[in-house]
């Protein structure tokens, strides 16, 4: 008896594939660490662009320790959270007017449709002559940059509520405000939660991109200033600080607004990222 | 609703939507120019369009515009096309290997709502301030479109054209060529057209970042002389370039689609 199940355990062992998802990963992961290390170390490179992991953590360990990085963190900080909230609630706005009036739709979508894709970063230098050098263009153009795809998604999901509940709302009667609240807005809730993602990760972008271009604070002035002195681990640690922000801002938007079925989560993913250009 | 308010509603002309989308333009333009007249805005701040229009003839003249779009251009589509190739083969390999597309679709997904065009300084001590920074971050750019779209188009090839493929005993690359490729076709061509987009946006923003080539650079300049209204005219001719782009891709996937 022992024996059989001895062999039926070995047996489906051996059906199954070594290599799984997880191990894929994380050999994935050590490949790519093993490169960075052996390119740093093979002198293909100046000395110093490639710096060992070490150092990069042991920057990171010194950033996170010191109220300066902190200070530049929460300017940009505040910068892209009212970027966002200010570009999203534009954004939401516009396209439920968009969408609501299937006229006005098609007279003013494709403007919003063709503004889209261009590069928002050269909208910096009006910016900077309205706003001045402070927050106030990192904030411009981060909500300007947010704006688009949530515009452009909300019309796009108002257009595909389904007409038979738009009906039933109808027939019970609803103010305009509960047709909103218990029709419109629950079968936005996909829509919304990409234009957010989406909005989140380019007003980061605009934000850190115009403090790059011009600025005197947040952390892409001190990822520029470490530049400037050739301090290239501690410019990674920004960086890195930076990627690990935006996934975490992802990860929260992702369990605050909540899409229906996980199989559908999967495809939104990244199927959303190209809505706004298809 | 009632019935009046339909046939009222109905009975209102309206003009088509395309002239309206021009008025609207037009009126818009018309009233900026009279602000500025009036001097309600800031002339200095945002000059009429007519001086905006007017500053044209300097920026083919004097700035080369030529020059930096032909520059900016080339950047773009170098980036696309390096992309398109290392795009087209992780796709196809996350199709062919099942495990690695469970394994790292996902990566690559996260990758797209990722600020990677903030990897610049990193490029930029790799490769120096030239144009080989400029066409990676194009790369980079454009890449995960690139991929998901190859991956999803070969994904959604139909069986019973493989089937046939099997058929016939074509060898893998055969398989790929005559068969997975065509089929994916507009799924790929659609992934390669965000991607040029994308790249067009990362090449102009690094150029304009670090004040090199095409322009990109040209703005900063301009911006830099306060040269106004020709800088605006530089925003304008940027956004008219790619919204061609983006005008002429759209036109390509449609057709590519209805020959499907």
């Amino acid at each position: 008896m022992a024996a059989v199940e001895q062999i039926g355990r070995a047996g489906r062992a051996a059906l199954r594939p070594f290599w799984t998802v997880g191990r894929l990963r994380v050999a994935a992961l050590v490949v790519i660490f093993a490169l960075w290390e052996i390119a740093g170390a093979s002198g293909l490179f100046y000395r110093g662009v490639l710096p060992s992991s070490y150092l990069v953590v042991w920057a990171l360990l010194g950033l996170l320790t010191s109220m300066d990085f902190w200070f530049h963190a929460g300017v940009t900080g505040l910068e892209v959270l009212v970027a966002f909230v200010l570009g999203c609630s534009a954004g939401a706005l516009a396209g439920l007017m968009l969408g609501a009036n299937r006229y006005v739709g098609a007279v003013l979508e494709p403007f919003l449709h063709y503004l889209a894709p261009t590069p928002k970063i050269v909208f910096l230098p009006i910016l900077l002559i309205l706003f001045g050098v402070g927050m106030g263009s990192k904030i411009a153009l981060g909500a300007i940059s947010s704006f688009f795809p949530m515009a452009l998604g909300v019309a796009a999901g108002v257009r595909q509520v389904n007409p038979v509940l738009l009906r039933v709302g109808r027939t019970f009667s609803l103010s305009r405000f509960q047709m909103v609240r218990m029709i419109y807005l629950p079968a936005l809730v996909p829509s919304l939660a990409t234009g957010l993602r989406i909005g989140l990760g380019i007003s980061i972008v605009g934000c850190l991109m115009s403090e790059i271009k011009l600025s005197r604070m947040g952390l892409g002035f001190s990822a520029m200033e470490y530049y400037r002195v050739f301090d290239i681990p501690s410019m990674l640690a920004v960086l890195i600080f930076i990627f690990f922000c935006a996934a975490l801002g992802n990860v929260a938007i992702d369990k605050f607004v909540r899409l229906p079925g996980p199989h559908d989560r999967q495809k939104r993913k990244w199927s959303g990222f190209t809505r706004r250009f298809t | 609703m009632s019935d009046a308010a339909i046939v009222s509603r109905r009975s209102f002309w309206r003009p088509p939507p395309l002239l309206a989308r021009l008025g609207v333009l037009a009126g818009l333009l018309a009233l900026w120019e009279a602000a500025s007249y009036a001097g309600l805005v800031n002339a200095f701040i945002a000059p009429p369009p007519s001086a905006i229009f007017a500053s044209f003839e300097m920026l083919f003249v004097q700035e080369g515009l030529i020059n930096a779009f032909v520059r900016t251009f080339a950047e773009a589509l170098a980036a696309a096309s390096i992309g398109s190739v290392i795009g087209i083969s992780a796709g196809y390999a996350l199709h062919r290997y099942k495990m690695a597309g469970l394994a790292y679709t996902d990566w690559v997904a996260a990758m797209a709502s990722a600020p990677l065009v903030l990897l610049y300084p990193l490029f930029l001590v790799i490769f120096g301030r030239n144009s080989a920074t400029i066409v990676a971050m194009g790369v980079v750019g454009c890449l995960p479109p690139i991929i998901l779209k190859a991956k999803e188009g070969l994904d959604g090839v139909r069986p019973v054209l493989l089937n046939v493929g099997r058929a016939y005993g074509l060898s893998r690359w055969a398989m790929f060529s005559m068969i997975q490729f065509p089929a994916a076709l507009p799924t790929i061509f659609s992934g390669v057209r965000i991607g040029l987009l994308f790249a067009i946006i990362n090449v102009v923003g690094v150029e304009y970042l670090i004040v090199f080539g095409g322009l990109g650079q040209m703005i900063s300049d301009l911006g830099d002389r306060f040269e106004i209204p020709a800088m605006y005219a530089g925003i304008l001719f940027v956004v008219l370039v790619s919204i061609c782009f983006f005008f002429i891709t759209e036109k390509i996937e449609k057709w590519l689609l209805s020959s499907k």
